[in-house]
């Protein structure tokens, strides 16, 4: 039973079409990507699904509710975090959470999230004074501060450094192990890839694929490469008579096998019969990074 | 409004905890008064003001800043920022709603200029022989109009204004305008007649606090202007207002 459905929403803005057909539906404690490059229709979609929008044409269905109709009860429920969504200078972090749990009817302990969070030190820090990871560890406190069911996160770590980007998507984690729904926002292939079960990708306000990372990539992307220094002369055709192998070329003393499926597997037992050492191996998967490209024809910006 | 006594409070602590802001806003036309007070021609009676001291003919001018700096220059600002960094848009994602954090600040903008105001009037008196209003009534009349004619403009321009710095610019010139033409820039007996009158009908109506602070009733010209200016405004600050 889907916890979010979003059946044929179209958005415009003016001329612009913002969004154009996108259905998906996310699972009950799930942790669900949506990506895309810039101005693909990510944050529409997203906004549209917290109520913020009222979308031109087609569905939306938060909890088995509408998020305009039912905007107060699915206020309560659902959590968001905005992009770039900062707070007033002179508010301190404990402030801050007391207020905002003060809203919902069921909040979470403030000062026991603020230790979750690690902001336990800074809970008298006034929001100017606290680092990027620290800012966006608030956001992501004030978005889970109602005890929702479910929490929409977008650009989770867009602007931190590599750890504080690390440290946050193991608290996601965590948030997601305690039963939380988690749509997440992003364009970090990496971020997607480490912390999603299933991502959509969406691309000029379309749904472009829809399936978990690893089986979007071996959809997608499906070649692998083997780079490997052999220890005696090998006969090309060797490797070419093999059914899971598309090319071999070499460069230098080092072999290169691009192939799919068990490649690695096949390549290293024909080596192994014919008592040669693959010296230097290596393999080369696609990545996400790779999937994407593929499927929109454009780099993730990073 | 969900939410609206906790904002109040949380914006009310962070209000007085911007202490410069809060000074200038509230002493300055204290200040100023003080300054002047202390020179002691100023404080003689002068035929060219009907027999009163120059203090007593400048004060209701003082009280124009008073209304101006809450007004035109803090109330826009504030408003501004909280949309320009998204304040308003992420309480919109909460049961609480951001026209809740508007009223907020409606209400300390309030609170300053009544502060302000009171605090001049009771110095005045003290200090400088100022008389209290002579006309309660009109008086308070007068004020509640004119500050509400102020903190109307105030909210059109944070309602049209996208950023900051837009509110800053829309607010500038608005600021001068109604500081010139309240007599804070130029005492009025000082400029040609005609733009002294024209002061009479900018908010928030100078001339009216003048006529209810020494003794006559203000015009009710003057006041159905200042309620037309509060109405006009406010409904169009109500239907152009953007939360994000």
């Amino acid at each position: 039973m889907p916890v979010i459905e979003v059946t044929h929403l179209k958005k415009r803005y003016g001329d612009l079409v913002a969004v154009d057909d996108v259905s998906l539906a996310v699972e009950a404690g799930e942790i669900f990507g949506v990506l895309g490059p810039n101005g693909a229709g990510k944050t529409t979609t997203v906004e549209c699904v917290a109520g913020l929008r009222v979308p031109d044409g087609g569905g939306v269905s938060v909890l088995g509710l509408d998020p305009r109709r039912d905007a107060a009860q699915l206020r309560q429920r659902v959590g968001v975090q905005l992009q770039e969504s900062q707070l007033p200078d002179r508010l301190r972090v404990a402030e801050a959470l007391e207020l905002y749990a003060s809203f919902y009817r069921n909040p979470a302990d403030p000062a026991a999230l603020i230790d979750k969070l690690g902001l336990g030190e800074k809970r008298n820090t006034s929001y100017k004074k606290l680092s990027g990871g620290q800012k966006q560890r608030l956001s992501i406190a004030l978005a889970l501060v109602g005890n929702p069911e479910i929490a929409i996160l977008d650009e989770l770590t867009t602007g931190l450094d590599p750890q504080a980007r690390r440290d946050t998507w193991g608290l996601i984690e965590q948030v997601r192990d305690s039963g939380v729904t988690i749509v997440l926002v992003t364009h970090f292939m990496e971020e997607a890839e480490r912390l999603c079960d299933r991502v959509a990708v969406i691309d000029r306000g379309r749904v472009v694929a829809l399936d978990s990372p690893a089986g979007l990539v071996s959809t997608v992307a499906p070649e692998q490469r083997i780079r490997f220094r052999p220890s005696a002369p090998i006969d090309d055709r060797l490797l070419t008579d093999l059914p899971e192998v598309t090319d071999v070329h070499r460069t230098g003393s080092q072999v290169v096998v691009t192939g799919t499926g068990e490649v690695l597997h096949a390549v290293t037992s024909v080596l192994a019969r014919h008592q040669i050492v693959a010296a230097d191996l290596r393999l080369e998967q696609s990545t996400l990074d790779d999937a994407f490209v593929e499927l929109t024809g454009r780099r993730p910006a990073n | 409004m969900h939410g609206f006594r906790q904002i109040l409070r949380i914006e009310a602590r962070l209000y007085l905890r911007d202490r410069p802001t809060l000074l200038s806003t509230i002493g300055v036309p204290t200040l100023i008064l003080t300054v002047l007070g202390l020179i002691p021609a100023l404080r003689e009676p002068d035929p060219t003001f009907d027999g009163q001291t120059f203090v007593s003919y400048f004060a209701p001018s003082l009280l124009v800043v008073s209304l101006v700096v809450v007004g035109v220059n803090t109330l826009p600002a504030v408003l501004a920022t909280y949309r320009e960094r998204g304040v308003l848009r992420r309480l919109a994602t909460t049961p609480a709603h951001p026209a809740a954090l508007l009223a907020a600040q409606l209400v300390l903008a309030l609170a300053g200029i009544l502060a302000s105001a009171l605090l001049l009037i009771v110095v005045a008196r003290l200090a400088f022989g100022v008389p209290l209003p002579r006309h309660p009534l009109g008086f308070a009349l007068a004020f509640v109009l004119g500050t509400a004619a102020l903190l109307a403009l105030g909210l059109l321009v944070a309602a049209v204004a996208r950023t900051t710095k837009a509110a800053q610019a829309l607010a500038a010139p608005l600021f001068m305008v109604t500081m010139f033409f309240g007599g804070a820039y130029l005492p009025r007996f000082l400029l040609p007649d005609f733009v002294a009158r024209i002061g009479d009908y900018t908010p928030p109506g100078v001339q009216a606090l003048l006529d209810a602070w020494t003794g006559t009733s203000p015009q009710p010209l003057h006041l159905a202007i200042m309620a037309v200016i509060a109405v006009v405004a406010g409904a169009s600050a109500a239907k152009l207002f953007r939360w994000e």
